[in-house]
Formats: structure tokens, sequence, C-alpha cells
């Protein structure tokens, strides 16, 4: 039997790596469009501000839209200086040795958990342990600890970035190693740790798991650190499987889909800003 | 090594005494004692990988910054010994300047490259920092280029104005000392004589010490030369003899261009 | 003064080394935080009651004391696996074709774009999954809808731009050399890809589909909207199953006692599994790297 030619056999098998891409890429993007589709008619001004009556059946989303402000927030305020500061400290303050590699095992361990044992986690220690019950603080304190990875590796990258030559007209023009740092390395590595900020609020704005079991789900604007307080993807959570709205839940979902779309464009653009300016 | 010395040399700013540096086993430079001296131009040729960038970045202990490299012997800035231990490194750094092969603006305005050293030693005043920008800018020939564009980004300067607003950089400290490596490297030859005619200003109040790849530079302006060869000097003294009547065989073939 | 002064910026500079490198121990304090405590719960119900008999009794009732878990680990089994056999293909024919044969303009656009669905919360899916995916299984194939099949199709579909991204830069960073012997061979394009390419790429690919795995094991919300969540052994795809993850999430609401700990157990099971496939897919990126 003839050997087929190679050039058919090119054709064929790259006609197929393309069918299965288009399809990969029509799931993916059916998926946004149903979600946009059944969902936008429902949003409005109306939607977006009011409050929900009937646990979600009639009204709006407003106080979850608070608690997705709010959530992110206190994560970022915690886990920010808490991973720039270990960036600079393995880039800028230590050479490789037993400790950084310490401090890298722990932070790739970190970032492999998933979001239901952050929950288990943040359950029985910030809610439980320390006391604080379900609430903004426990809920923020967990989210915390599950994106110090990515703000750590973010950081790190946009820190190495930095062009070494920077760092020497610094030293030479007398300046201390903090001084270099804040004056020379950190302003230029911004870009970068704001897309790493960037990305890992669009996970926390996704994250239902870890939520639930730290910040509760009371339907209620918060009034303190203290009270507990119901994000987008956990009201959108409830509604859908306690089948009390599937309309309110495709509109709070196309609501989550488009800010976390939005907050991922945003911080692609950032970072391609960054480049084109650090080329020029 | 040998040293020709000329009559009235005026003191010596720095003396570099038995000096070897290694990065890691490696030496890169071995036994370099010379003295170079104040208010004068010191230029310092050799072919590639001689040593004399390891030397310059010695005198303001820029090579602190590569953890595996170490040295022996004394450096003297006027008398005292820079590789000290506890000799403050980041006075030294205030004292001596450098000024880099390829120029590297921050990515700031003009004004606020100028000012970064003096901020940084904690000089707060407007005026004053003001005053020392336009010092710095006129004594390194670039005021009038970029007086009405203070505050826009230096990145948009050519690459000679970049070089010479790294010097105006370094002047803003108000230094004793410039040490320039191969600073007219990437330059056109319009750039490189504004540089030279700058340096040639400057030595009345600084010592300048130079590394150049281009024997012509240092035969330009340099008052004294030393020369290197594989991280060790060959000879120093009086540009005019090193390249007129040297002692040494292998200084007569690289400055006749035998070899580089 | 000036010496004060110095002294004063000096001890500044120590205290700056010191609080960044307290600083930097966060993450593994956290880490052995997160270890420490979810053990306590966990470990000594696992201790009495023993691995062996949690991991494999095939009765979870929790009423009346049985906390056999083997159900669940099935299930999360086949669901994992399922979600590997629908996206690993996929991912990888996707990965190839974006990183060989579509112009490089082209592949700049459309890799972002997977990478930002890959930010879509996991309960989106898991919704169009209850809302599109388990009725089309319930109609044309039979079943409740919610099963085992929909599932796996689901976190297929999640786990397809993970597998994308992280084998399209595996294949990306293959030395061009590489291609370019082949091509100077007289190879096509398909033949230098599927003889020497792939090969350079393999362990980047494979790091890709053990952290897909990592994800899958570890997906809860969507598993939870479309699985079914009944606690018993699947005997077809189409059978309703229950996920260790999912069983967690489930009960902890009201779970006490000896029930609580029974599900921190499980999280103790869960949180090993993943640190050994994290620690594998690691090990494997990092000899990609080396190589």
């Amino acid at each position: 039997m003839p050997r087929i030619p190679p050039r058919y056999t090119q054709t064929f098998a790259v006609s197929i790596l393309a069918a299965a891409t288009a399809l990969t890429l029509a799931v993916l993007g059916f998926i946004i469009g149903f979600v946009l589709e059944k969902g936008l008619p429902v949003v409005g001004l109306d939607f977006l501000l009011s409050n929900p009556r009937e646990m979600g059946r009639e009204g709006g989303i407003f106080p979850t839209l608070i608690g997705t402000v709010l959530l992110p927030l206190v994560a970022i305020v915690i886990a920010l200086p808490l991973g720039v500061g270990t960036a600079v400290h393995l880039t800028e303050y230590t050479r490789e040795s037993r400790a950084t590699r310490v401090i890298r095992f722990g932070t790739d361990c970190l970032a492999g958990i998933p979001s239901i044992i952050f929950g288990l986690f943040g359950f029985i220690f910030f809610v439980s342990a320390l006391k604080l019950g379900w609430c903004v603080l426990s809920g923020g304190l967990t989210l915390a600890i599950m994106i110090l990875p990515t703000i750590i590796r973010t950081s790190e990258e946009a820190i190495r970035a930095v062009p070494y030559s920077y760092r020497e007209v610094s030293y030479s023009l007398g300046a201390t190693r903090w001084q270099t740092v804040a004056g020379v390395v950190l302003p230029n590595a911004l870009p970068g740790i704001v897309t790493g900020v960037m990305l890992s609020i669009g996970r926390c704005i996704g994250e239902t798991a870890a939520v639930i079991f730290t910040a509760g789900a009371a339907l209620r604007i918060p009034r303190s650190l203290f009270d507990s307080v119901r994000t987008m993807s956990v009201h959108f959570y409830i509604l859908a499987r306690e089948g009390i709205s599937s309309e309110k839940a495709y509109g709070t979902a196309a609501v989550l889909v488009i800010a976390i779309l939005l907050i991922n464009t945003l911080s692609y653009w950032i970072m391609h800003q960054f480049l084109a300016k650090r080329s020029r | 090594m040998t040293q020709s010395t000329s009559a009235a040399s005026p003191p010596a700013k720095i003396s570099v005494q038995n000096l070897s540096v290694f990065f890691g086993p490696t030496p890169a430079l071995r036994n370099v004692s010379l003295e170079v001296p104040a208010n004068r131009i010191f230029g310092i040729i050799g072919p590639s990988g001689s040593g004399k960038t390891t030397l310059l970045r010695t005198l303001n202990r820029l090579n602190d910054l590569f953890p595996n490299c170490h040295s022996e012997g004394q450096v003297l800035l006027d008398g005292a010994d820079i590789l000290h231990p506890e000799f403050d490194v980041v006075a030294l750094r205030r004292r001596i300047g450098m000024v880099f092969a390829l120029p590297v603006p921050l990515p700031l305005s003009v004004y606020d490259n100028v000012v970064y050293g003096p901020r940084l030693a904690g000089v707060r005043q407007r005026s004053r920092l003001a005053e020392l920008c336009e010092r710095s800018l006129r004594a390194a020939f670039l005021w009038d280029e970029v007086k009405d564009r203070l505050h826009t980004s230096a990145l948009r300067l050519s690459g000679g104005q970049q070089q010479r607003l790294c010097l105006a950089r370094v002047l803003a400290m108000e230094p004793e000392v410039v040490l320039l490596d191969e600073p007219c490297s990437g330059l056109d030859p319009i750039s490189t004589a504004k540089i030279e005619e700058a340096l040639q200003a400057l030595k009345a109040r600084y010592t300048i010490v130079l590394v150049t790849n281009n024997t012509k530079q240092a035969a330009r302006i340099a008052d004294n030369t030393a020369f290197f060869l594989m991280g060790e000097l060959i000879e120093f003294g009086p540009t005019a003899t090193i390249f007129t009547v040297p002692r040494d065989h292998r200084t007569a073939d690289y400055v006749t261009g035998r070899f580089g | 003064m000036a010496i004060a002064g110095r002294q004063v910026k000096a001890a500044g500079e120590k205290s700056v080394q010191w609080i960044l490198r307290t600083v930097a121990f966060s993450a593994m304090a956290s880490l052995l935080l997160i270890a420490v405590f979810i053990l306590k719960e966990g470990a000594p119900f696992l201790l009495r009651v023993g691995p062996r008999n949690f991991l494999f009794f095939s009765l979870w009732d929790p009423q009346n004391g049985c906390f056999g878990v083997y159900p669940m680990v099935v299930a999360s089994v086949w669901v994992t696996l399922g979600a590997m056999l629908v996206g690993a293909p996929f991912g990888i024919a996707g990965a190839i074709f974006l990183a060989e044969f579509v112009p490089a303009g082209v592949m700049r656009v459309i890799k972002p774009t997977i990478e930002l669905l890959a930010g879509i919360p996991s309960v989106v899916y898991g919704f169009i999954g209850v809302m599109v995916v388990a009725p089309l299984v319930r109609d044309h194939l039979g079943g409740p809808g919610l099963s085992l099949l929909t599932a796996s199709v689901i976190l297929g579909v999640m786990i397809l731009p993970t597998v994308i991204s992280i084998s399209t830069d595996a294949i990306m960073s293959v030395p061009n050399s590489y291609r370019e012997g082949a091509l100077a061979l007289g190879a096509t394009r398909w033949q230098s890809v599927h003889m020497v390419i792939l090969k350079g790429a393999r362990s980047g690919i494979m790091a890709s589909l053990i952290l897909a795995m990592g994800r899958a094991i570890g997906e809860t919300m969507a598993v939870i909207m479309v699985a079914g969540n009944t606690p018993r052994l699947p005997h077809s795809v189409l059978d309703p199953v229950r996920t260790l993850t999912a069983n967690i999430a489930l009960e902890m609401g009201f779970a006490t006692g000896l029930h609580r700990q029974a599900l921190f157990a499980t999280g103790v099971v869960l949180f090993v599994i993943i640190m050994i496939l994290n620690a594998v897919a690691l090990s494997v990126m990092k000899r990609s790297h080396a190589e």
C-alpha cells in the first residue's frame, strides 16, 4: 500500500487541530455569550443599586456589590505589603540559600491549595478559633492568604524586570539599599505589581467556596468589618442552587462575568503599556 | 610595572597600593599600584578584559554589589583606606561619582535625574536643588540644550545628551573625583567631542579617572595614562611619555595598534 | 551631627532588613497554620477510624455514624479522569495549533483571550452545566442529567484554559533550532511537530496536565451544581455522584462533633493528594526549565 504523502497527512492533522481549537473557542465563547444574553436584559441601574427582596427573588443586588468590593479590598490591604515585602526580600536582600528555598516552597505549595481547603481553614481558624465569626474580616483574611502567592510571584517578576543598571546608578550616587529599592526598583516595578493585584482581585471576585465558609451569606449591607456579608458569587450560587430565581441568577452572573472580564482586560492593558514603555 | 615620573606632579588624590581583586578564585587584577594626581585627567587604557573596569569599580566600591568579589591591598583616598570594612561606603560614593558606558537616564524628568543624588543625601530645599541642577548642567555643557525642558522625560534626549545628563547627575553630588567608564563608546564624534570638552573644563575642580578603549582619546585629553594588560598594570606615567617613549614593549605595541 | 545622622540611617536600614525578613516567611507561616489546623481537626478521626476504613468503606450516613468516603473517592477519581479525557486532547490540540500553525499576531490575541476565560468563576460554569448540559444529557442519554458525565464535561471545559496556556508556552519555548533542524531535513511542519517539537515540550505539557488534574480534583462549586451529589457508588456515567470536595462543602454548614471531624478528615485526604500532585508538577516543570 503506497505511503500517504506527508503533505496530505499534514493537511489532515492541521484540520483536526484547527477544528479542535475552533470548538474550544466556540464553547468558551458560548458560555460567555449565553450568560450575557440571558443576563444583560436583567441588569440595569435598578438591579445594581437596589436591595434584594424576598431572599433575592425580587429587587437588586446592591449589598452583594458592596460585599464584592469590600472583601477583595481587605484581602489586598493585607496581602499587598506582605507579598511585595516578600518579593523585595527575595530579590534585593538575599541570595539563593536554604532560607529562600524554604520561602519559595511555602509559596508554591500555598498556590496549589484548592479553595475549599481555604474555606475549611478560614472557618476553623478565623471564624472559630479566633472567634471573629462569619464576617468581612474573616473572609478578607482568608482571601489574603489565598492571593498571597500570586502577589509574591508577580511582584518578584516585576522587580527582576527592572534593569540592573538602574540599581547601579542609584548605588553609585550614594544610595543605601532601601533608598534604591524605594526610589528606583519599586516605582519601576509598579505596573507589574498592579497587574498582579488586579489578577488577584479577579480571583477574589469569582471565589465562592472560600467565601461562604468565612464571610457568611448575610444579605445586608455590612456596617463594620465584623458583619457578615454576601458577595455576588455567593449570591449567584444560592440563587441558582436554591432555585430562587433563575432570572436574577442570570443577571448576577452577567454582572460577575463583565466585572471579571473588565478587570482582566485592564490588567493586560497595563502590562502591555508597561512593556511598551520599557522597550522605548 | 614601571612608572615614569614628571617634574612637578600635584599630590596624589588616590593612591592604589598592591591591589588585587578576585571574583571567586579568579583574579581580575593582580598587584596593582599607581597614583592618581589631583585635578588631572587620568586615563586608563588596555584591551578588553584587562581589568580596567574592575579597577574603576573598586575605586567607588561598586564591586561590593557582587557577593563573590573580594580584594586585597589598599586604596587610599586622601590618605584613608577606602577598602577598610568600617569605611562609610555611602559617603564614599558621594565623593567619588561614576558615569557608566551606556547612558542610563532614570525614567524621570531631566530635573529629577540631576537632583536624584542630592535628594538621596537629604537636600530638600527647592532653591538649593534648582541651583545645583543648573550648575551641574552647565558644567556638563548641557544646560543650553535642556533649560527649556527640564521637566520633560530624560528618555527623550539623544544618546549624547543622555550621557552628558549622566555626567551632570554625578556633578550635582559635588564630588571630588569623577570616574568614567568608556563614556563615549556608544556616541557619535560630535557628542564625544562635547564630553571631552566638558572633561577638560572640569579637571580644574575635580580629579578625573577615564577608562577608554580608544587610545586616541587618551592621547587627546588625559594628562597621565596607565596601560593595563590581562589584569596587570604594565606601566603608567605622563601621557606624552606613554605614547612616545614607553618603557615596556607591550605598551608600545598597544598604542601603535599592533594589537588591540 | 553628620555621624549621628549616619547612625540613624544605618539603624533604619537594619530595621527595614529585619522587617522584610519577617514578612518573607508569611507564606510559609500561613501554609504551616493551614496544615496544623486542618490536621488538628481531621487527624484524630483518621487515627481513630484508620485511613483504610475511612477511604474504603462505602456507606456515608452521618446520622447513623457511618463515615465511609469510598463512593466520594471513586467519584472524585472518575470525575477527574473524565475531565482530563475531555480537556486534555482539546487543550493540547489547541496549544499545538496556536503555537505552530497560527501567525504570531493572531496567537497574541487568542491566547490572552483564552486566559481571560480562565477567570470566569466556577459557579458560572456550574450554572451553564445545570441549564444547558444536564438537560441535554437527560434528554438524549437518559438518567437524571446531573451526573458524572455532566460533571466531567463541565470540568473538562474549565481546565481547558490552563492546559492550553501552559502547553502553548511549553511548545513555544522549544528552541528554534529543533524546528529548523527538522525542516532542513525535509520534514513538513506537522512532521516537525509530532516527531521533534512535542518531545521537546513534553515535560511542559505534562506539567500543565498535572496542574489541570489538581484543579479538577480541587474544584468544588461547579461540581456541586452538576454532579447530582448522591453519596453512592456510581454504576454508570449517567449516575449522580458526590465528590470529596462536594461532600465537605455540602455538609460543613450543619456538621457537628464526629461528623465535622470526618469532614475535616476528608479535607486532610484532599490536602495530601493535591500536595503530592503539585509537588510532581513542580518537579516536572523544573526539569523542563532545566532542559
